[in-house]
This record gives structure tokens, C-alpha cells and sequence, in this order.
């Protein structure tokens, strides 16, 4: 399998300020790959950098074995889903998919007809003479899926790509995304803040914070195996213990749902305060001077506020991380 | 800002907003009546008796055909030469950030800022001092100069408004620097072109200040009028061609606010 | 036709493909092409003339002779100071001063109704209801003055037919503000200043008020205020920055002007007409020169004043 987009100690400055620090990277042929970090942490740069509206100020970007930097965007065959879709708002749908097979030279009818089914691709047939400023945020976002699609790149980047939408759509979106992939195999590279989107669409995840890469697995990976405090506080609503806490000399993260309510043996805490998230309950617990979150199934008798419990969890949930930071 | 939906603007309110626009537009259309009246001699009001004759006589006025075609001429130069330069400047101060930008939108702005007899009298000790004889051209410079400012302020908001990913989107899908420019740009920003185009062309045709100062024998319209105003001859011609101007420049302001509608406001109220 | 299968494309290639990416990779050059020209234009034509002028101003008059002596002195400057001169430029500072003061009055309701009432097609309808005055030519506008304010015209016949001729003479027996007739006084002049910019003082207040977020009227309503005291206490100062805004439009157009107060006015000059009259004939063009630097300076102070006391923080 070939490496789609590889970074070789690439680094972005602008001034003093380092946005992108001495990164490496390795997306694989046909992934689905999602860039997974909080607002300035470098995942929007990189992506950038991928599509070529960014230089490097060190190290080596290659696609599909090809030198990238130095190569303006309309030489690369990349194409890139906006977070704002920017499509074109005086052109009209058909007019907006077809416009890089316009650039490039293709016949009208050929065009058109190649801008049509990608269309149908995404779910809209027959759109076509609408305009933009017709659509639904929702809409917008296919549109401008099918315009990156129809030149059928060798890599797809996807900026935010689901932030403006609301949450019944936005699960949507995820479930239609990961079809599409799976069935075109194009590799998808994607940026987002949301850890739980990241975790549900991408084969490999890769974690940023302050311009580096903190951690790159599987999902699962990530999830039940953090590095280090941030990756474990960032991917999930985890628990993160000191070594005091631990006894193990090392920082250990803890996920809500790994704690159960025992009735005898386990540690000793004290409810501090309950929320109810519907389908299950989140306890906000104090034990050994530690604040502690569990998740426990709404239907349970709950206790009450201020209650002394006694909570326990497997051994191997504990997962002690080599990280301190 | 609107006010609370159910308030209905006090009558004091109404009287004097609508008094103020009377103040503003029935000094204009009295001229409208008196281009048709009878009495030649004066002013006189009420009009004696009513007449359509006075068109056909400025109708067979040469030196009023010359003067408008002399107008016509050097604002379509001047319009042009400031719709190139006045773009390349919108372009360049909206899209990066400079060393001396701030400074660029001012100096662009001067012309139209300082009051036009010293624009005037700059043009012309300059031109003195340089030998430059005073002609058709002369008169081009001076107006093209301020006439800048006005296709700048249009291209600049209608820049401001144009989202820069659109030109990112164009590049990714394959385009060039010229092919996005010829493909998103100018499509994105041709109405605001044209409508500051179209005040270049209404300002340049009715400006009589700096004119008088960059014209040798020449006379365009403005000038002509003055002249009748300081001497007249025959004064229902003078109504005549006001009135014509007033409709000729109206049609260019009305395209101009439709071109420009959606969003922002005609900018270039800086005369 | 297969869609290409290599990651990096080639170029358009050709003259226009390669000045493309060299504009890509050096955005520099394309900036520095956008602004040459124009600044170029503005440069040398503009700003060199305005130098040559206040150069000028700097360079005296032999009396004898009637030439430029180009040896640089204060002199003229100094002549800026005789009573006659210091008599124009008062006058005209008076007179824009008076403008101002009277545009600011007459644009408020006008621009607040537009602001705070209009809708819809009554919005548009009052925008282009100051946009066309505006941009109308200038010396129609004018003229269409001297038709209305000429002994016999249709203000005259107003008056007569209210039978309040009696108060049009005594207004024009008043000193200073009177004269023979309406067209040959500083209320005439003053009359058509105000009319001419009038527009001018509309828009930025205009644009001030709509400024304001309709929550803020609610909020002082809902902290008590009453209408009135919400005008005074929350619109009014916010409406300030555009007042101004358009005082500097009208201060600055009036203390310029030289036709409006030779089409309709005393004989007596102001600053506009003092320059024009000097570089004339006369071939006085340091004086002329040293005259248009009083606006410039006064603008200056103006603008100065107006920073300081913050009229600009909401602009």
C-alpha cells in the first residue's frame, strides 16, 4: 500500500509563532484519516499545507511519492471541501460541480453530464440549476463534496466539514461520508475539533496540540490508550489521576464508564453532585481527594447527593500513560 | 436599528423628515417648469404661459452640442482610466496587508477631500510650470484623478464582501491566478465596477471647479452653464439644458443603486 | 477520457501559465504590480502638483514688477493677516460655521426617520431620495436657487401672497444678514450652501443611527426611560460620530466653494473667491497659494479637535 501524504519533519512558522512544529506524518493509500485537535492547534495548517495554499518553512511533504513543496494548489491533484463550502455564488450548481472539469478543458456536454452524476453521488439529482443561495447548510456541503469529487483526486481533504450542521444531520453526514469512502477508496483526510466525529468515521486519528502531533492509533487506540494527559483529556470525558492517586508513580487516565457502584471492597467516595444526559446519568464524585466522573445507566436507583459509596473498576481499565505532559 | 416594531414614528417626526426632503428635491423641479415657460427676459414666477419651443431652440444651439459632446468625451477617458487604476488599488488594499496601507487609502481618497479649487490650482500652476498647454487632455487628468476614489470605494466594499476562500476553492480546483481572476474575481465584482464606473462618469460630467482651472478655450457643459449663469442669453435655453442634465444623471445614479442593492451601500458620498 | 493519475499535475505552461505561478510563489510582484500604477498617477500628478503649490505659497510677488520672485519668505503669509484678508477668511469661517450648524439641524429628522422608521420600499425610496440630490450636478442645483431666491421668483411671490412682504423687507433692511434682495445677500448664500450639502450631512448620520443595535433602545425602555429620554441619554450621542462626519463634509465644502457665493451673494469675497481672483489675472499665485492653505489648515485643526474629542472611536 502506498503512502498517500507524507510529512518528514515539516514545520510551518509564521514569525515566532510556530503553528505547525516539526511535524511527521503518514497517511496510507485508500484511509480515512482524521486530524483531531482544539482551535490553534496546527491540524487546519497542516491540512493546508496538504492542499497547497501553505508553504513549509522546513522538512518535505510528498504525495504519493511526489514532491509537494513548492507546488501551487492547481497543480496538485488534491481537492478540498471548505468549512464555509465557498462555492461559487454567481455560477449555478451544475456550473459550481463542473468548474474544475471546465479548468481543465473537458467538452460541455461531457461535463455536464460527469458534474450530473456526481450529483447523484451525493444525494442531490437534478439540483443542478439551483443556486447557491437556494440551498440548505446542508445541501451547500454536498454540493461542495461532489464539486471536489468529480475530478476524482488521489486525496480528498475535508476541512470542519460537519460543524455548521445540526445533530441529526451531522450523524448523517458521518454515516453517508464513511459509505462514500468505503466505496470510491479515494483517501479522505479530515480536520475537526470533535473528538466523538473522529472517533466515529476515521480509521487512524491523529492528535495535535500547540503545533505537534501528541498521538497517532486506531480509535481504539486513542480511546482506551492514551499517551499522555492531554490526548486523555482531549478524546473523551476521561478521568485523569495522579501518581499519588495511582501508587504506580505514574499519571493514569480512567474512563466514566469503566466505574461501577460495588457494595463491598473498592475505594470509598462521596457523591457530589448527579447530571441526568438521558440515557445515562453522570456522577460527580470526590474520593481520596481526588474529583472522579462515572457514568452509570439512568434506570438504576441512583444515590442521592451527598451519599457515601463505594466505587470499583477492572485493573486494566486503569491505563497508566508513559506521557506526564 | 430599528425601533420597536409596533411604534409609529411621531407626527412631529414625519413633518419634519418629510419637509426635509421636500427642501431637497422641489428646488430641482421648479427648473423642470421653467424650462417651459414663456417669459425669456427674467425669472418671473408665476410663468406667464407655457411653451414646448424652447427645446427645439437648444435643439439648433451649436455651442451647446459642442460643450455636451466635449463633456461626454472626457468623462468616458476619465472613467476609464479610473476604473483601471481605481481597481488595481481596491485589489491590492483589500486583499494583503501592507506597509503604508492606511496612508494609500488616504491619499486615493484627497482628491475628493481637499475642497476643488486647490486641486484646481495645483493642476494648473503645475501644468504652468511644466509648459503644459491647456487641452482636452489637461481636463482628463484632472478628472480621472478624482474620479479614482469613486471606482475604488465601490470595488473596495464589493472586495470586502467577497470571501477569500473563493479564490482558495478556485485555485484547488485547478485554476491559475489569471483564470481564477477571469472565472470567480471579476464575475464577483463586475456590478460594483460598473456602478463605480457609472458615478465616475456622473461625477467627471457635472464637475465645474476643477474644470475651470485644467480648461483652455475648451467648455464643457458645466462650463457653459456657468458662463450663461454669469451672462446669460437666453435663459429658458440655460432651464433647457439643466433639465436635460438632471435627467441624463439620474439614469446613471438609479443603475448604479440597482447594480449595487444587495448588501452594501453605494459608497463614494464623498464628493 | 481517465482522470489523471499523478499527484502533482503539469502546468498550463505558456507565457500566461508561467507569469501565473511566478505571481503564486511571489506575491510581492503582483502586489507591487496592483499598486504602482495608481501610485504613480496620484504621485506624481496629484501630490507633486499640491507640493508645487504650497511651495508657491512660500515665494512672494514683487510689487513692481508683477513677477514671481522665487526666493523663499514669509512675507506672503504675512499679507494673510491684513484686515481685508483676515475680513474673507472670518467670513467664510462664519459662514460654514452657520451651515454646519443649520445642515446638522435640518439632516437629523430626515436622517432618523430613515434610520429608525423606514422600511422596506419606503427605505429605498428615502435612499434614493438623498442619493440623487447628491449626485445631481451641482450647478443646476445652484441655478435652480437663483431662480427661486430672484426678485421675481417664487419666494418673492410667497411672500406676497401671504401678504408678509413687509417682513421680507425688514429681514433685508437687517445688517449683515440682508441686503437689496435675497440673491444678493449671505442669506441667499447661506440658503444655497445649506441646500447644496445637505446630502452630505444626511448620509454619515443616517449611518450612524442605523449603527445603533435595536436592542439598545429596548434595554434603556426597559430600564425606564422614556422615549424622549432615551433620544437624549442613548441616541443622540451615538448619532454624534456621523454629526461629525457630515460637519466635516460641510465645513470643509464651504470654506472651498467660490461659485456659490459669486452665482448668489454680496460682492464681498471669500477665501474661494479670493484664490481664484488672485491666480487670475492678477498671476498672484503665492497669495493664491497661502490662501488655499488656510482651509487645509483649518480642516486640519478641525479634524484634530474632533479625534480628540473621540467623534472617530465609533467610526
Amino acid at each position: 500500500m502506498q503512502t498517500a501524504v507524507l510529512f518528514s519533519r515539516v514545520s510551518r512558522h509564521f514569525g515566532s509563532v510556530r503553528a505547525v512544529d516539526d511535524v511527521d506524518l503518514d497517511v496510507a493509500e485508500g484511509e480515512f484519516f482524521a486530524m483531531l485537535g482544539p482551535s490553534g492547534s496546527g491540524k487546519t495548517t497542516c491540512l493546508r499545507l496538504i492542499a497547497g495554499f501553505e508553504q513549509p518553512t522546513a522538512g518535505h511533504i510528498e504525495i504519493f511519492g511526489q514532491t509537494a513543496e513548492g507546488v501551487p494548489p492547481y497543480r496538485r491533484n488534491v481537492n478540498t471541501v471548505f468549512q464555509d463550502y465557498a462555492l461559487f455564488p454567481h455560477l449555478s450548481v451544475i456550473d459550481n460541480v463542473a468548474y474544475g472539469l471546465m479548468i481543465r478543458g473537458r467538452g460541455k456536454r461531457e461535463r455536464l453530464q460527469e458534474a450530473e452524476a456526481a450529483l447523484e453521488l451525493v444525494r442531490l439529482p437534478g439540483y443542478g440549476d439551483r443556486r447557491p443561495n437556494q440551498l440548505s447548510g446542508g445541501q451547500r456541503q454536498r454540493v461542495a463534496l461532489a464539486r471536489a469529487l468529480v475530478n476524482k483526486p488521489k486525496v480528498l481533504l475535508l476541512d470542519e466539514p460537519l460543524g455548521a450542521l445540526d445533530l441529526k444531520l451531522r450523524e448523517q453526514m458521518q454515516e453517508e461520508l464513511k459509505v462514500l469512502q468505503r466505496s470510491l477508496g479515494i483517501t479522505f483526510i479530515f480536520v475537526t475539533h470533535d473528538q466523538g466525529e473522529a472517533l466515529s468515521m476515521a480509521d487512524r486519528v491523529a492528535v495535535f496540540n500547540d503545533g505537534r502531533i501528541m498521538q497517532v492509533g486506531t480509535p481504539q487506540d486513542i480511546y482506551q490508550r492514551p499517551r499522555s494527559r492531554f490526548v486523555a483529556d482531549f478524546v473523551g470525558a476521561s478521568n485523569v489521576l495522579p501518581p499519588e492517586f495511582t501508587g504506580s508513580g505514574k499519571w493514569a487516565s480512567l474512563r466514566p464508564e469503566a466505574v461501577r457502584l460495588v457494595s463491598s471492597g473498592g475505594h470509598r467516595a462521596r457523591v457530589v453532585s448527579r447530571n441526568y444526559l438521558g440515557g445515562q446519568t453522570r456522577l460527580s464524585l470526590e474520593a481520596g481527594g481526588q474529583r472522579l466522573n462515572m457514568l452509570t445507566a439512568s434506570g438504576e436507583t441512583l444515590p442521592a447527593d451527598g451519599a457515601e459509596v463505594l466505587i470499583d473498576w477492572q485493573p486494566s481499565d486503569l491505563h497508566l500513560m508513559e506521557d506526564s505532559q | 436599528m430599528r425601533s420597536d416594531r409596533n411604534a409609529r414614528a411621531p407626527l412631529a417626526l414625519k413633518i419634519a423628515a418629510a419637509a426635509g426632503l421636500a427642501f431637497l428635491h422641489l428646488p430641482i423641479l421648479l427648473i423642470f417648469v421653467y424650462a417651459f415657460t414663456t417669459e425669456d427676459k427674467s425669472y418671473q414666477w408665476p410663468p406667464p404661459g407655457f411653451t414646448i419651443k424652447w427645446l427645439g431652440v437648444t435643439w439648433n444651439r451649436p455651442d451647446v452640442w459642442e460643450a455636451l459632446w466635449l463633456s461626454v468625451r472626457v468623462a468616458a477617458i476619465a472613467t476609464l482610466i479610473a476604473m483601471v487604476l481605481g481597481t488595481l488599488c481596491a485589489a491590492a488594499v483589500s486583499r494583503w496587508k501592507f506597509f503604508g496601507r492606511e496612508t494609500i487609502s488616504l491619499l486615493v481618497i484627497l482628491p475628493i477631500a481637499l475642497p476643488g479649487i486647490i486641486t484646481g490650482i495645483a493642476l494648473r500652476s503645475a501644468f504652468n510650470l511644466a509648459d503644459i498647454p491647456f487641452s482636452f487632455w489637461t481636463i482628463v487628468l484632472g478628472h480621472a484623478t478624482f474620479c479614482i476614489v469613486v471606482v475604488y470605494n465601490n470595488a473596495v466594499a464589493r472586495f470586502r464582501r467577497t470571501s477569500g476562500s473563493l479564490i482558495e476553492a478556485s485555485m484547488d480546483l485547478g485554476a491559475d491566478g489569471f483564470q481564477t481572476f477571469r472565472y470567480v474575481i471579476l464575475p464577483n465584482i463586475g456590478t460594483a465596477l460598473l456602478a463605480g464606473g457609472m458615478l465616475a462618469f456622473a461625477l467627471s460630467f457635472d464637475e465645474v471647479i476643477v474644470t475651470t482651472f485644467t480648461a483652455g478655450q475648451q467648455a464643457t457643459l458645466p462650463i457653459w452653464m456657468l458662463e450663461e449663469l454669469v451672462r446669460p442669453r437666453q435663459r429658458p435655453v440655460t432651464n433647457v439644458v439643466a433639465m436635460v442634465v438632471v435627467l441624463v444623471t439620474f439614469l446613471p445614479i438609479l443603475a448604479a443603486y440597482y447594480l449595487t442593492r444587495d448588501g452594501d451601500q453605494i459608497a463614494g458620498h464623498g464628493k | 477520457m481517465s482522470a489523471p493519475q499523478a499527484a502533482i499535475l503539469p502546468g498550463r505552461g505558456g507565457a500566461a501559465g508561467t507569469v501565473a505561478d511566478v505571481f503564486w510563489r511571489n506575491p510581492k510582484v503582483l502586489l507591487a504590480l496592483l499598486l504602482i500604477p495608481p501610485l504613480l498617477w496620484l504621485g506624481i500628478i496629484y501630490l507633486g502638483s499640491l507640493f508645487a503649490l504650497l511651495a508657491q505659497s512660500f515665494f512672494s510677488i514683487d510689487e513692481f514688477s508683477g513677477m514671481v520672485k522665487y526666493e523663499l519668505t514669509l512675507k506672503t503669509y504675512g499679507e494673510l493677516l491684513n484686515p481685508a484678508n483676515l475680513d474673507i477668511i472670518a467670513r467664510t469661517v462664519l459662514m460654514a460655521a452657520a451651515v454646519t450648524v443649520a445642515a446638522a439641524v435640518v439632516a437629523f429628522p430626515v436622517a432618523y426617520y430613515a434610520a429608525r422608521y423606514a422600511r422596506g420600499r419606503w427605505k429605498a425610496l428615502f435612499y434614493l431620495g438623498i442619493m440623487l440630490p447628491l449626485w445631481s450636478s451641482y450647478l443646476v442645483k445652484v441655478y435652480a436657487w437663483k431662480l427661486i431666491l430672484a426678485k421675481e421668483g417664487i419666494l418673492n411671490w410667497i411672500f406676497e401672497k401671504l401678504h408678509l412682504t413687509w417682513l421680507l423687507e425688514a429681514y433685508l433692511s437687517a445688517p449683515l444678514i440682508g441686503g437689496n434682495s435675497l440673491s444678493v445677500s449671505y442669506t441667499g448664500t447661506f440658503l444655497v450652501f445649506l441646500y447644496v450639502w445637505l446630502p452630505f450631512m444626511i448620509l454619515p448620520v443616517q449611518a450612524a443611527l442605523e449603527r445603533v443595535p435595536g436592542n439598545l433602545v429596548e434595554a434603556s425602555a426597559d430600564l425606564g426611560a422614556t422615549p424622549a429620554q432615551t433620544f437624549r441619554t442613548v441616541l443622540l450621542p451615538l448619532a454624534m460620530p456621523g454629526v461629525v462626519a457630515g460637519s466635516i463634509f460641510t465645513f470643509s465644502l464651504t470654506l472651498g466653494d467660490y461659485i456659490i457665493p459669486q452665482i448668489v451673494g454680496s460682492s464681498r469675497l471669500f477665501i474661494g473667491q479670493a484664490v481664484y481672483a488672485h491666480q487670475g489675472t492678477a498671476g498672484n499665485i503665492p497669495l493664491a497659494a497661502a490662501f488655499t492653505v488656510v482651509p487645509v489648515v483649518i480642516m486640519g485643526f478641525y479634524l484634530w479637535g474632533a479625534k480628540r474629542l473621540g467623534a472617530f472611536n465609533a467610526l
